[in-house]
């Protein structure tokens, strides 16, 4: 029988009060955004909003918690932005969205930093048992991000990079769930050649976790060819953007199969409508009946992509409408 | 050659046979008196009232036209003194709008994204008034900077409408009844702020549709520009000649004119303003500098077609700094027409010859 989590990408708004004394504290310019060593203040501000992200998301019954990434000043480049082999400069459009992040700059040999990690350990304590989910930017679109000075060769680049994020998996306290955002799968595409080192990537971070790694591309659909790399990675789920794309979503799965467990993008993380739940458990069993006899072990309700896109109020609501909508989806199934 | 939609704002006064129109974008530094004066009102405690602030902001907008007419330019603005943000003080007038709070666009700068949660509807005038108190104000043609239906629909959350072309063409019926409005009122020459163009330029198609709307019915001789900023212009040149508006604003001065051959072919068949001023470096160029900016418009098309501006709004700049950009930037333009009144000025236009041709 199928199970329902519902959950999250992660990268979450910060709350209002944190939006004015993180502003106050940091300032606004991009030499004031996080470089991994900040002090006692800011820490304690964070720390703050931390909690009650991991509130919210208990409060509205989500079956994952994932710390929120509220310091993640550079959106999914964050990682590589504290880390000392990288300099940041200036600030740059992030994907097509009016959003910008400063490019991080390889310049010597990359090393973990641990500062995920150490997030985690937070947020471990914070959830008192709850399942935890790590969030990370996917090694493909990580590299993507950022811009290589250090390793001359894209395909080094992208086996450091994958490296580097192993590294960051390793140091991670235990988890249930592993999200590995890969935008750039749609937004760039791999090309040949390209698509077959980017699975391997995705293949190697995957690999050093036990926990069940979910790999959501999103803004739209998987090029055929892509989505069937991907598949021969050792991973748990796909995630499918249905909000920006139904149709190829659908044409792939049914044309190269998916692996057990799925996610599901259908509630919107980049608009302020909020979908009512018994709207997106139709749509889970509408995208069971396109697919007829598949059965799938875990189905993943979330939101399609991060959701530090929405004010902080219908960011909630959004997280109360995705538990729902699971409990709605357990009971039809039962 | 002349160019009468352009010389109708041609001062009486001006002394050379040459006239590059010189103006601005349209946002300028708010006096901190201003900003003080909107805590205080915004303050439930201070006694400091609607009228009080109505007040502060008569001022202000007083105040920063007189500057723009003393550093000599040819069209004023008020320096959108009354305005907060440019999508929010749209959407705060427009029926169907809601706010939920704050979102970030990078760092800890954020805005108050708003929702179009219902039919979007015109309900009262959003700019005659600063208008008809700039245009009093002043002896000067008034400029009025108004932002385009498609970045009003592109940076608002869309709960209401199938897709973003389909509110894009709502709004832009809501423009033009505001322009429309503004052109009773006496306004001659407007411009349309379109900087989500730029972000997404596989979009100038239904850019160019609602400009066909918003200009529907509008008398022949008002001005109308557009200003696009912070692009890649190769991706909507020249697609963007097609578009029924007089003028294109154009930030060229930041890249340094990297992106001016761009402009150069096909032949460019509007009249060019010409970001001659960085709007983001805190530092004034000098008159000679501007000078040479200046001519790099005169590659692209012949003083006839030249208007003369900075980059984009100078909010961001410290006050002083912005006044002179702007007191230089006339110096410049006057010098640069007295050269071409004396025939000292050869600069050759269009297309470079290709140099294995």
């Amino acid at each position: 029988m199928t199970e329902y989590v519902s959950t999250t990408p992660g990268l979450y708004p910060l709350p209002d009060w944190a939006k004015d004394d993180l502003s106050d504290l940091k300032g606004h310019q991009k030499h004031d955004l996080i470089s991994g060593d900040e002090g006692e203040a800011i820490t304690a501000a964070y720390e703050e909003a931390r909690d009650e992200v991991i509130g919210v998301q208990q409060d509205a019954g989500l079956d994952r918690v994932v710390e929120g990434q509220l310091r993640w000043d550079d959106m999914l480049a964050h990682p590589l932005a504290v880390a000392d082999a990288v300099e940041t400069r200036g600030i740059v459009r992030y994907y097509d969205n009016n959003n910008f992040y400063r490019e991080p700059v390889v310049q010597d040999d990359l090393e973990p930093t641990g500062d995920v990690a150490s997030e985690l350990e937070a947020t471990a304590e914070l959830a008192a048992g709850d399942d935890l989910q790590a969030v990370l930017p996917g090694p493909y679109s990580l590299a993507d991000l950022a811009t290589d000075e250090q390793y001359g060769d894209e395909a080094d680049f992208l086996g450091a990079i994958a490296d580097f994020l192993e590294g960051e998996v390793d140091a991670f306290p235990e988890h249930e769930t592993l999200f590995l955002l890969e935008p750039s799968l749609v937004e760039n595409a791999p090309e040949d050649g390209q698509d077959e080192r980017a699975s391997e990537a995705i293949d190697q971070v995957a690999s050093a976790t036990d926990a069940d790694v979910v790999v959501q591309p999103y803004w739209g659909a998987l090029e055929e060819k892509v989505y069937a790399h991907l598949l021969d990675a050792d991973i748990d789920a796909v995630g499918f953007d249905f909000v920006a794309n139904q149709d190829d979503n659908l044409y792939n799965i049914q044309e190269y199969g998916a692996p057990d467990d799925i996610a599901l993008g259908l509630a919107d993380g980049q608009n302020t409508l909020v979908e009512d739940p018994e709207a997106i458990r139709d749509r889970v069993e509408w995208v069971e009946g396109q697919l007829g006899v598949t059965e799938f072990e875990t189905v993943y309700l979330t939101t399609n992509t991060e959701t530090f896109y929405l004010p902080y109020g219908k960011y909630v609501e959004k997280l109360e409408v995705l538990a729902e909508a699971a409990d709605l989806a357990e009971v039809t199934a039962a | 050659m002349t160019n009468e939609n352009k010389d109708q704002f041609r001062p009486p006064e001006h002394d050379s046979d040459h006239f590059l129109l010189t103006t601005v974008v349209g946002s300028y530094p708010k006096p901190k008196w201003l900003n003080r004066a909107k805590e205080l009102y915004e303050d439930d405690d201070h006694g400091f009232d609607a009228d009080d602030y109505q007040e502060a902001k008569d001022d202000a907008s007083r105040l920063i036209t007189n500057e723009h007419e003393r550093a000599g330019l040819d069209v004023v603005v008020d320096g959108e003194m009354r305005r907060n943000e440019m999508v929010e003080f749209f959407a705060h007038r427009i029926d169907g709008y809601e706010f939920n709070g704050p979102v970030k666009v990078w760092g800890h700068n954020y805005f108050d994204k708003p929702s179009v949660v219902s039919e979007v509807e015109y309900d009262d005038s959003w700019l005659v008034d600063e208008y008809e108190f700039t245009a009093d104000a002043s002896d000067r043609p008034v400029k009025v900077p108004i932002t385009g239906p498609y970045t009003l629909a592109n940076w608002s959350f869309n709960e209401a409408y199938e897709d973003d072309d389909e509110l894009t063409l709502e709004l832009a019926d809501l423009v033009n009844e505001e322009i429309e409005k503004l052109v009773d009122a006496g306004a001659r020459y407007i411009q349309i702020d379109e900087p989500a163009l730029a972000t997404t330029p596989d979009d100038h198609a239904i850019v160019g549709e609602a400009l066909e709307r918003i200009v529907a019915d509008l008398p022949e001789d008002v001005r109308i520009g557009l200003h696009v900023c912070y692009g890649d212009y190769s991706r909507i040149y020249p697609e963007i000649l097609e578009f029924p508006v007089d003028e294109f604003d154009l930030e060229l001065a930041n890249g340094d004119y990297d992106q001016l051959d761009v402009f150069k072919d096909p032949e460019f068949t509007k009249d060019l303003a010409l970001g001659v001023c960085d709007a983001h470096v805190a530092e004034v160029e000098s008159v000679e500098q501007i000078e040479e900016n200046i001519k790099k418009g005169l590659e692209v098309v012949p003083p006839e077609q030249l208007v003369v501006s900075p980059d984009c709004g100078v909010k961001l700049l410290p006050r002083e700094v912005a006044y002179g950009k702007m007191a230089n930037m006339v110096q410049a333009a006057r010098n640069v027409e007295d050269d071409l009144d004396a025939g000292t000025i050869d600069i050759e236009r269009g297309a470079p010859t290709p140099a294995d041709d």
